[in-house]
């Protein structure tokens, strides 16, 4: 059963391996790699027959072949309706393939599975809305991808992201340690603008603890100092812990369940150790799939929920906005013309529709707010969803695959797009990059902050003394 | 011959019929798993019905979903055809008059002008369906020849009946036709995908359960199928 280096069946689970497999620049010597790798067919066979039950079987059996899916893809329909973007023909021709020989597929047919669960679907689910049976395209693939990472015909990036969670319980290097700093700077940084800021960190039976996702330590610090600037301004009693702060899976997308336990059990273990009255989450969908709608079932609690009410960041905002804790000044409400890109990972995978439309109806000048469309449930991807945003090997097809997205901004005739979700927000900011349809797009936090009334007791002291 | 055809044979039928969709559907329930399917199926018993059953409704009534509203065309020709399918062979004369005679059951039927409507009917939107699998790409690159036959299986009992009922050529042929194709298709339902006949039920209700349970209970009203 030959493996190679770098590309191979076994997870990532030490620095040396990843540092390996990193320092292969997009992946050359891996790819590679993956058109020697055997399909382990035994491995494959056991698998099918632990995990393959009657759900997917039943789907994969009776789909009618009605074509009623095509319409719903938008990979469909940015390749000018090509018939194998049909999400049915996608899902057949690969993991349908799989269950009806049985596992006896070969290397050629497993690279074809990678390239079509991650390169033609984001697993948004759409699919599963517009189908009669209610088959739900976006699961299957999902399953897929897990069958592809356990026989290692996994993206370079996704191999890497699953390595991360594995080693350092988030989707980039970010330790402990450097989390911790990177929470003591930015509360230190905000000190002249808002006196007595905190990022308290480890504190017990605090009413929220926040979880983010790591890229906001590693790249984007001022969104850790916008959540606390926003907690601060409501008088919450808040706090991160220093271990499981990152909500965030990629090994969700890679397929990775070992690993996606691993991650969510060291965020459900800080619930425990910290006690919180509730969780709130970063503006990201993703995590809030895995974290709070999925990883129960990972690590095996049979509610199906967290340990703690785990709730999206919008929810925590519309109750702060809602309740008074957090004034709009009326003079600063958006007067431009506003979309919101709904993530499917929180809109048609959790319901919280009403939640966003509730925001803008605080934040947006009445008339200014345009909804896209469709919308809510039925919304389309922003192009980049399930991992793909990260992944070299596909960028050409997500491109393509966007045009369904800047079409539909187009259509609002938004210059704003409010994207509370970080793969939407890439997107839509990739989106501007490929066709430059001159819009800004913004996360929730930075524009509330700007609209805020800051109460008295909160301002800096300078001003008072600079007056006597 | 007639005889053992609509005696033992035809009972043979019934129980291949019914046994083999109970334990399909057996099978099925059996088959669901709270932790790989990831939906918490017992502990939300309430939630998961409500979901099933808006997730069943709605998709059982036409124009009901968003996805029926989406292809007019073709919900009416979907809907022409299964309603056809059902109501024509459980309420035709012809059989509850075999009823009426073997056990004295009075079972309601329909007027014949209707039920020669409806079987019209059946045959025209199957035509129809089709020349949808053939005239669309998106379509046409997901049917297989095992489409084509379980279509024709699914019409020969209602052209074969209707040649029958209504004496075009030959009448004992016909009806030797159309008795054991109504039999072929009762045999089929369980074992091809023509279980559909329940496994839509069970399959709606599936997916409306992962969406009462977990996947929409945040939304007012679950799901807005």
């Amino acid at each position: 059963m030959p493996e190679g280096i770098l590309c191979n069946r076994t997870p990532i689970n030490t620095k040396e391996q990843l540092d390996a497999v990193l320092a292969d620049k997009g992946g050359k010597q891996y790819y590679q790699e993956m058109e020697q790798l055997e399909v382990d067919v035994e491995k494959l066979q056991k698998s099918l027959q632990d995990t393959c039950k009657s759900r997917i079987r039943t789907w994969l059996e009776m789909c009618a072949h009605c074509g009623l899916c095509a319409d719903s893809c938008f990979f469909y329909l940015a390749n000018k309706k090509d018939p194998q973007q049909v999400p049915s023909y996608k899902i057949l021709t690969t993991l349908g393939k799989i269950v009806e020989k049985n596992g006896n597929v070969d290397t050629a047919h497993m690279i074809y599975c990678m390239d079509t669960a991650w390169g033609k679907c984001t697993c948004c689910n759409r699919c599963g809305s517009f189908c009669p049976y209610g088959i739900d395209m976006g699961v299957m693939f999902s399953y897929l991808r897990g069958l592809c990472f356990s026989q290692g015909f996994v993206p370079w990036e996704m191999k890497i992201g699953s390595g991360m969670h594995r080693i350092f319980r988030a989707q980039m290097d970010v330790t402990p340690e450097d989390w911790v700093e990177t929470c003591e700077w930015m509360a230190e940084e905000q000190q002249d603008e808002w006196p007595g800021l905190e990022i308290p960190v480890d504190k017990e039976g605090a009413d929220i603890m926040y979880t983010v996702n790591a890229r906001e330590p590693k790249h984007y610090p001022e969104d850790i100092a916008e959540a606390a600037i926003l907690f601060h301004l409501a008088g919450e009693n808040w706090t991160v812990p220093s271990l499981g702060w990152e909500q965030t899976s990629l090994t969700m997308f890679a397929g990775d369940w070992e690993g996606c336990k691993l991650q969510v059990q060291s965020v459900y273990e800080a619930i425990e150790r910290l006690k919180p009255k509730r969780v709130v989450g970063t503006e990201c969908g993703h995590a809030h799939r895995g974290t709070v709608i999925e990883g129960p079932y990972w690590v095996g609690r049979e509610d199906g929920r967290p340990p703690a009410p785990y709730i999206h960041y919008v929810e925590w905002l519309a109750e702060a906005l809602r309740t008074g804790k957090i004034k709009i000044d009326p003079a600063k409400k958006l007067k431009i013309p506003v979309t919101i890109q709904d993530s499917c990972n929180y809109i048609r995978n959790h319901g919280l529709k009403d939640i966003t439309r509730e925001i803008m109806s605080y934040i947006v000048e009445p008339g200014y707010f345009i909804e896209m469309y469709p919308n809510k449930e039925y919304n389309f991807c922003c192009g980049g969803g399930g991992g793909l945003n990260g992944i070299g090997r596909y960028r050409q097809w997500r491109n393509v695959g966007m045009k369904v997205k800047r079409d539909q901004i187009i259509a609002t005739g938004a210059k704003l797009v409010i994207a509370p979700c970080h793969n939407c927000w890439d997107a839509i900011r990739d989106l501007e990059e490929v066709y430059e349809l001159g819009i800004k797009w913004s996360f929730l936090k930075p524009l509330i902050i700007k609209m805020a009334i800051i109460p008295e007791h909160l301002k800096p002291q300078e001003e008072e003394e600079e007056e006597e | 011959m007639y005889n053992f055809i609509t005696g033992p044979l035809l009972w043979i039928t019934f129980i291949i019929f019914f046994v083999g969709l109970t334990v399909r559907v057996v099978l099925y329930i059996r088959g669901l798993d709270w932790r790989l399917d990831r939906v918490a199926y017992r502990k939300y018993p309430t939630l998961g019905l409500k979901g099933a059953l808006s997730s069943i409704f709605h998709w059982l009534v036409p124009f009901g979903s968003h996805g029926w509203r989406a292809k007019p065309l073709y919900t009416i020709i979907f809907f022409i055809f299964h309603i056809g399918l059902v109501v024509t062979p459980l309420f035709l004369v012809g059989h509850a008059v075999i009823l009426k005679e073997r056990w004295g059951i009075n079972w309601p039927t329909i007027p014949m002008l209707l039920a020669d409507a409806l079987t019209i009917a059946v045959m025209v939107t199957a035509v129809f369906i089709a020349i949808r699998r053939i005239g669309l790409p998106e379509v046409r690159i997901i049917t297989t020849a095992y489409d084509y036959f379980l279509l024709l299986l699914t019409v020969l009992p209602f052209f074969s009946g209707f040649m029958a009922a209504h004496q075009f050529g030959d009448y004992v042929f016909w009806n030797y036709t159309h008795i054991l194709s109504g039999m072929a298709l009762l045999i089929a339902i369980p074992f091809t995908k023509l279980f559909h006949v329940v496994g839509y039920f069970l399959s709606r209700a599936q997916i409306g359960m992962d969406f009462g349970i977990k996947r929409a209970y945040k939304a007012k009203g679950g799901f807005a199928w």
